[in-house]
């Protein structure tokens, strides 16, 4: 359909900056009505701060835009919808504790009554193939549904310009699908999708047109279905890719075995652990997928340490630790980086130094009869720096001062620093740029090599099919059954990851 | 109209300058309130912040800023690792005069015999006095999750109304003619907190202070337990995953604030104060929590802060008699300054932007 149709958002040489980095450089693209176009780049590409700007969220430094031929300069939000511009955020802004309903009229400038609003939500949910019951609790809802309850209060406004920014990060293959089929038919009905990701494979399924963006320039302009996603892939990195080198090795001894774990989430609104069991071989990587909020956060505390148990469901080279505390299991040989780096895995106000004796205290021996060895802390922190290409001024940078990648290659190196042998990590390359991603996965695959147990718990199908010798899924809090990665399918994947969550395939007109 | 920025990092100038802002704006804001009870303000800060040290009797006053310094920083020291790793004791005035009461009847006890022990003796049950009233509220609040901010307070009370009961009851001088008030412990040698070096004001309970106050120092910047406590308060679910067990902290930081502020009650009871009497409890235990958050919950800040606050204390005493103003316009003006430094703290974290801007 492009060419044919009339152009609705023309973006012409917009550019910002911020102290210290050019985020958007005269960058230019147009979307035509009904195209599904494609924003491609990797983190810190500037696809959001562009996208921010489109949504009225920050203004552009030069540059114009215009929509349907007349200047468009959105000052606000509320200025972008009422022009007809809707977005869905890759993080979800809903209250757990309110129903579906009154979140959707939370964000509605005017919303209708309740009652009023509760039939338009249906009616437009199945409309659209995306089932929603409007009195349900959004603190109930799985990811996906939760990202139906923001598409749907968008759609409710009837919008010209649809951003979606990275949606099927939180989705199951199977939900993939579904939100595909609801995109194409909004597009068929004349609603252009402006669609941010770095999943090139659901590009070239999904895209009309796709403009690249590296460093906050346009390096092309393509039509995805054209391209081999590696082609695209090196558009966006501008290198050619190395994709991490795997020794075949026959694993030894088990070094991780878990049994019957049971945990009840620490959370209201988090998944319970319900009898898990797995075992982790020497040398071996273990991949857990599952779709966010099924138990993964759960999952990384009860085997950390942070959440105790019954000391026999959690065993290290055969002993029961599941009773003891985090820094016992460090000892033990198990260490852990979970996937919030701000917060939970650092201290964001404290230096790369106080923050390396966060949990390698123990394995490092910083801590001699409760004095602080600060030396000997700071040549861990230098070693973890430099042999993890960590980009810092120094080690007494705070740790919010950092990049995404750069906190995740410390905190990452923190631990495989320790010569543990086993090791759990939660979404280790979350939102990190494909290079650090890259050096990330290949560091778990030498600890691997060198004989450590690994756990990675991820939400990206494709880094574990990479780099996992078994694959197995969290569903609802349940562990399927591990399975050797090769000869699998993505449908099996799928169905791993519990298929299409609470709903049969629905109805779709189109 | 304005808006706030947050800045990247919170900024060291600010961190460092607040307090000397706050301090002014105090100032004005109490110079304004002098001015409408009729005072000259001029005259009133001048008499409140120069005349105890540089006045005619600043001989008396400066050794007076000792005395009252003591007991704001011993107990703003215990405060301040609590508060830094988020737990909040308000209490310490209860656990100051329940210091004061162990300790005075460990000496009371003993009277009137004379031994070199007596006086560790009542060191050692004053700061076990304010530790076990700190223990309570630390205790509900791992065993039962109560909040520890409103038990530590409320104890203030049922200890104000223990000091009344003592005063006129156990502890009661017998040699007193039936007034409330025990025996004054400064004239029992073996119990008396005597002036260490004449003219100065240096008691037992200042040397304690300086001593927390560089312990405190190496506890923070040098041992796993200030990391620990540092990390608690920035960072709780880091703190978890660096195996630190909350409910372990709580006791500690509780049983500690409570002990040094049990001290500062036990040192004040056999010192300056002297006896266990009705109005003993004379709000230190309050006052330091303005000195600690004044201080920056830095040791060396809560030094300095102790004796900024004891500065308005001894100064305020003197306007009150020279210059007639109530007790009262002297509290709220201490009230105003912890209030003027938790508004100007914004400006370490956040910078101000002014003009029309709707998006950056």
């Amino acid at each position: 359909m492009t060419g044919t149709q009339k152009v609705l958002l023309a973006v012409e040489g917009i550019t910002k900056a911020y102290p210290g980095v050019v985020a958007n450089s005269d960058v230019s693209f147009e979307i035509r009505e009904g195209e599904v176009h494609s924003l491609l780049g990797e983190n810190g590409a500037g696809k959001s701060t562009l996208v921010k700007m489109i949504y009225g969220l920050v203004k552009p430094d030069s540059g114009r835009m215009t929509l349907r031929g007349g200047a468009y300069e959105p000052r606000k939000p509320g200025e972008a919808r009422a022009s007809g511009v809707a977005m869905v955020f890759q993080h979800f802004s809903l209250f757990d504790a309110l129903n579906v309903a009154e979140n959707v009229a939370l964000g509605m400038e005017n919303p209708p009554r309740l009652a009023e609003l509760a039939s338009r939500i249906r009616q437009v949910s199945e409309e659209y193939g995306l089932p929603l019951d409007p009195s349900r609790l959004v603190g109930d809802l799985s990811a996906g549904e939760r990202q139906r309850v923001e598409i749907i209060r968008c759609l409710l406004q009837d919008p010209k310009l649809l951003i979606m920014d990275e949606p099927t990060s939180v989705l199951t293959p199977q939900e993939v699908d579904i939100l595909f089929k609801t995109l194409r038919q909004l597009s068929a009905e004349g609603t252009a999708i402006l669609y941010i990701s770095h999943k090139l494979e659901e590009i070239r399924a999904l895209c009309d047109s796709a403009t690249i963006l590296r460093r906050g320039k346009v390096v092309a302009s393509c039509n995805p279905r054209e391209k081999t996603a590696r082609e695209l892939a090196e558009l966006m990195v501008g290198e050619t890719l190395t994709p991490p080198a795997r020794t075949g090795k026959a694993p030894g001894p088990v070094a991780l075995d878990v049994t019957g774990l049971s945990v009840a989430s620490p959370n209201p609104f988090g998944t319970s652990l319900q009898n898990i069991h797995m075992t982790v071989q020497k040398g071996e990587i273990l991949g857990i997928a599952g779709v966010a909020g099924n138990g993964q956060d759960e999952l990384l505390l009860a085997l950390s340490g942070e959440i105790r148990t019954a000391a026999d469901a959690v065993k290290i080279d055969g002993r029961g630790v599941g009773d003891l505390g985090p820094n016992e299991r460090r000892r033990a040989g198990l260490v852990a980086a979970p996937e919030e780096r701000l917060g939970h895995a650092a201290a964001p106000d404290m230096s790369l130094t106080e923050n390396a004796l966060l949990s390698g205290a123990v394995r490092k021996e910083l801590v001699k009869g409760g004095m602080i060895d600060w030396p000997a802390t700071r040549t861990f922190a230098e070693g973890v720096v430099k042999d993890f290409d960590v980009r810092t001024p120094g080690i007494g940078t705070a740790a919010r001062a950092l990049s995404g990648g750069n906190l995740q290659k410390f905190v990452i190196g923190r631990e495989l620093s320790q010569e543990p042998s086993v090791i759990v990590v939660n979404q280790p390359t979350w939102g990190v740029d494909a290079a650090a991603a890259a050096s990330i996965r290949q560091a778990l695959i030498d600890r691997a090599a060198a004989g450590a147990a690994v756990v990675v718990i991820s939400q990206d199908l494709d880094e574990l099919l990479e780099i996992a010798d078994r694959f197995c899924a969290l569903n609802g809090g349940r562990l399927s059954a591990p399975r050797p990665v090769q000869g699998l399918t993505v449908d099996e994947i799928g169905l791993m990851m519990g298929g299409a969550h609470g709903m049969e395939v629905a109805h779709v007109h189109a | 109209m304005f808006m706030l920025e947050k800045r990247p990092s919170p900024s060291r100038f600010w961190t460092g300058a607040t307090p000397i802002l706050a301090v002014a704006l105090t100032m004005i804001a109490g110079g304004i309130l002098f001015a409408l009870l009729g005072k000259n303000p001029l005259e009133a800060i001048r008499t409140i912040f120069f005349d105890p040290l540089f006045g005619d009797n600043a001989w008396y006053y400066r050794a007076q800023l000792l005395v009252k310094a003591g007991p704001l920083v011993l107990i703003a020291i215990g405060l301040s690792l609590g508060f830094r790793a988020g737990i909040w004791n308000i209490g310490a005035e209860g656990q100051y005069i329940l210091g004061a009461i162990c300790g005075a009847a460990v000496g009371l006890a003993f009277y009137p015999a004379q031994h070199w022990y007596i006086f560790p003796l009542m060191i050692l049950a004053g700061a076990l006095g304010g530790w076990a009233w700190a223990m309570i509220p630390a205790v509900l609040k791992t065993k039962f999750g109560t909040n520890e901010i409103l038990v530590s307070l409320m104890l203030v009370y049922v200890a104000q109304n223990l000091l009344a009961e003592m005063a006129i009851g156990p502890l009661r001088n017998p040699q007193g003619s039936g007034f409330p008030g025990s025996r004054d412990l400064s004239q029992y040698p073996s119990a008396a907190n005597l002036e260490l070096i004449p003219g100065t004001g240096i008691h037992w309970g200042v040397i304690a202070a300086f001593v927390a106050v560089i312990a405190a120092y190496v506890l923070l910047q040098r041992h796993i337990l200030g990391f620990q406590i540092r990390l608690a308060g920035q960072a709780p679910r880091a703190a978890r995953f660096a195996g630190v067990k909350p409910d372990r902290l709580v006791l500690i930081c509780m049983g500690l604030s409570g002990a040094l502020a049990g001290l500062a009650g036990m040192f004040e009871v056999a010192g300056p104060a002297g006896k266990i009497s009705i109005d003993f409890a004379s709000g230190y235990g309050f006052t330091a929590i303005i000195v600690a958050f004044l201080g920056r919950l830095h040791p060396v800040g809560i030094l300095l802060a102790g004796l900024l606050m004891a500065l308005t204390y001894v100064g305020g005493d003197i306007a009150q008699s020279n210059l007639g103003l109530p007790s009262a316009a002297i509290q709220a003006f201490q009230g105003m300054l912890l209030f003027f430094l938790l508004a100007v703290d914004l400006l370490s974290n956040y910078r101000i932007r002014f003009g029309l801007k709707e998006a950056r």
